[in-house]
């Protein structure tokens, strides 16, 4: 027990939910929808964090929490320790926390990429010398260096979404919160801000918050948190969440395929662990059971 | 016999004559049949959007042409019009284009459209809410709906005009695993009940792997593959280099392989139980 307070005073937060109530107003004297009752959760600096659930489960409305676009009915959320109820805390909040949403095409606001990357830093009052650094920088880490020049419409989705994250590096936040940023986009368009965002993450320690519907690019996280009817259902490891497999369609969601699959192989006798998150892993929890 | 639907040897070029010029479609020739369900998939920008929108008149191919029943839909001035009755088309996000105080009315917008009478409109606004399981909130406005009702309620307004080719681009696109379930197996029973034929383009692999019977793969706005889930997920390597993919089960069945195991390949996790149970020696708790 003392090891594990001492744990959570060393560990900074990014993002602490402490006690969230959040209710969409009603119009007209009608009464207003509930999202949150009261919900508890923190993101710990540095991590990986995914966050899955149903359509209407609040994961958009909690995202929006994280860096002030919403802010709570009742109850705290802290952004690396700054009250979001706090007005003067609104703008640090939204330089130390950048948000990227689903459609790229709504997130583009100049002609040409490197216009559109140094948008955010000429807003927080950058000197020029120091913008041309960054969105170069920002650009070479979402390896689209090459198309500095083009024009985005012209752009593919992925590479219009990469250009979106480029945008929010180079204000160089500690936390890049995602909102489905794949559900436009082809599967080599996913693969490559996926890539982007792993590599955000592992190489430069920025705090990476993925909401998503695609379970296999949830298995990528650190953690993987569920909510359900705005509470957090489960939280946990990837191997820890999505072994529950009868939990998880109990809240109208799936596992990665691979899981689905060995939980459908075990219905028919089978015995297979439910920690399979890749096809190699998958592949060889068969074999192994169909050889010995 | 003669297919429903042709379409024969059409290009389509944006902004020709500009240096934007893009060739959207190059020669693409393909024909759908009654009762078929069709996968389309391809990269950001290989032309499946473009071609979809040729299916019912809402392009003109610059040369090319596509028949319906064996006539030209571009025949006459008239012609197009009527194909889009027959030719229904639910557009990526079609909750967007909600716009009525009610479910009702939003669904029986395309039957009134096509001047026909109101009780066979009621008729067929309620059975295509049926289907895709809307009809308790027939008099709800739209709004009040959850992102995957209003989905449906948007492609209930389509079902309820009766097309016998019905497209869907990506209809599940931000839906949660249920929500994209509900919805596949709607289109699933409208084919059955009505014959119809389906053509939905999606960027999930396992779902189009799982349900469609042929596949088309569009590259650069050419057809290169136009053949069965089985043949087409054959070119694994291929599909990966044009920016696609193959379903998980299927990659888990490749391993297999090289692992030593003799299977054949698979597309769908009730696939890859039935024959890896056969393998094994049947149901031992059955």
């Amino acid at each position: 027990m003392d090891a594990l307070i001492l744990e959570e005073t060393q560990v900074k937060m990014a993002i602490s939910v402490e006690n969230l109530k959040f209710i969409y107003p009603g119009v007209d004297d009608t009464p207003g929808i509930t999202v949150f009752e009261s919900l508890d959760l923190k993101v710990a600096e540095g991590s990986f964090v995914a966050i899955v659930g149903s359509n209407g489960c609040g994961k958009s409305t909690l995202a929006k929490h994280f860096n002030a676009i919403m802010l709570p009915t009742g109850g705290k959320v802290y952004v690396h320790g700054m009250d979001s109820s706090v007005e003067e805390n609104m703008i640090p909040i939204r330089r130390s926390t950048g948000m990227v949403f689903q459609n790229p095409d709504n997130q583009i606001v100049a002609n040409v990429v490197e216009e559109d990357v140094a948008f955010g830093p000429e807003n927080l009052g950058v000197a020029s010398p120091a913008i041309r650094k960054r969105v170069d920088e920002a650009l070479k880490q979402v390896g689209m260096y090459a198309y500095r020049e083009h024009a985005p419409h012209l752009l593919s989705g992925g590479q219009k979404q990469r250009i979106a994250i480029a945008g929010i590096i180079a204000m160089e936040p500690k936390c890049i919160v995602l909102d489905e940023p794949t559900a436009m986009l082809d599967p080599q368009g996913r693969r490559e801000v996926l890539q982007t965002i792993s590599a955000l993450n592992k190489d430069k320690g920025i705090t990476v918050v993925l909401i998503t519907h695609h379970m296999e690019e949830a298995a990528l996280a650190d953690r993987v948190v569920v909510l359900s009817k705005g509470k957090v259902a489960l939280d946990g490891t990837p191997r820890e969440v999505f072994s529950q497999v009868d939990l998880m369609h109990g809240m109208g969601l799936a596992s990665p395929d691979t899981v689905e699959l060995c939980h459908a192989l075990n219905q028919k006798g089978f015995d297979l662990s439910l920690d399979s998150l890749n096809t190699e892993q998958c592949a060889q929890a068969i074999y192994d059971a169909l050889t010995c | 016999m003669l297919p429903l639907l042709e379409v024969k040897n059409v290009t389509y070029t944006y902004s020709a004559g500009t240096p934007f010029e893009h060739k959207a479609l190059q020669d693409v020739s393909f024909c759908l049949n009654r009762g078929e369900f069709v996968g389309v998939i391809g990269h950001t920008g290989s032309g499946k959007s473009t071609l979809m929108q040729h299916l019912n008149g809402l392009l003109k191919p610059n040369s090319g042409d596509i028949l319906l029943d064996g006539k030209s839909i571009w025949a006459d001035k008239t012609s197009a019009r009527k194909a889009r009755f027959r030719v229904g088309l639910v557009f990526q996000y079609p909750e967007y284009q909600l716009f009525e105080e009610t479910v009702y009315k939003d669904i029986a917008f395309g039957p009134k459209n096509m001047g026909l009478k109101d009780d066979e409109i009621d008729l067929r606004v309620k059975k295509a809410a049926e289907i895709v399981g809307v009809s308790d909130f027939l008099e709800k406005s739209p709004f009040d709906l959850s992102g995957g009702q209003k989905r449906r309620v948007a492609i209930a307004g389509v079902l309820a005009m009766e097309p016998e080719v019905l497209i869907l681009d990506e209809p599940t696109a931000g839906l949660d695993p249920e929500g994209r379930e509900e919805i596949l197996k709607n289109i699933e029973t409208y084919r059955a009940s009505q014959n119809a034929t389906i053509v939905m383009v999606s960027h999930s692999m396992s779902d189009i792997a799982r349900l469609t019977q042929r596949i088309l793969v569009l590259d650069d706005g050419r057809v290169v593959y136009d053949d069965t889930p089985a043949k087409v997920f054959d070119h694994a390597e291929q599909l990966l280099k044009m920016g696609l993919d193959i379903p998980e089960v299927t990659k888990v069945f490749l391993k297999l392989r090289q692992l030593g195991l003799d299977v054949p390949p698979v597309y769908s996790i009730d696939q890859a139980v039935e024959t890896l149970n056969k393998i094994r020696g049947g149901d031992r708790h059955a």
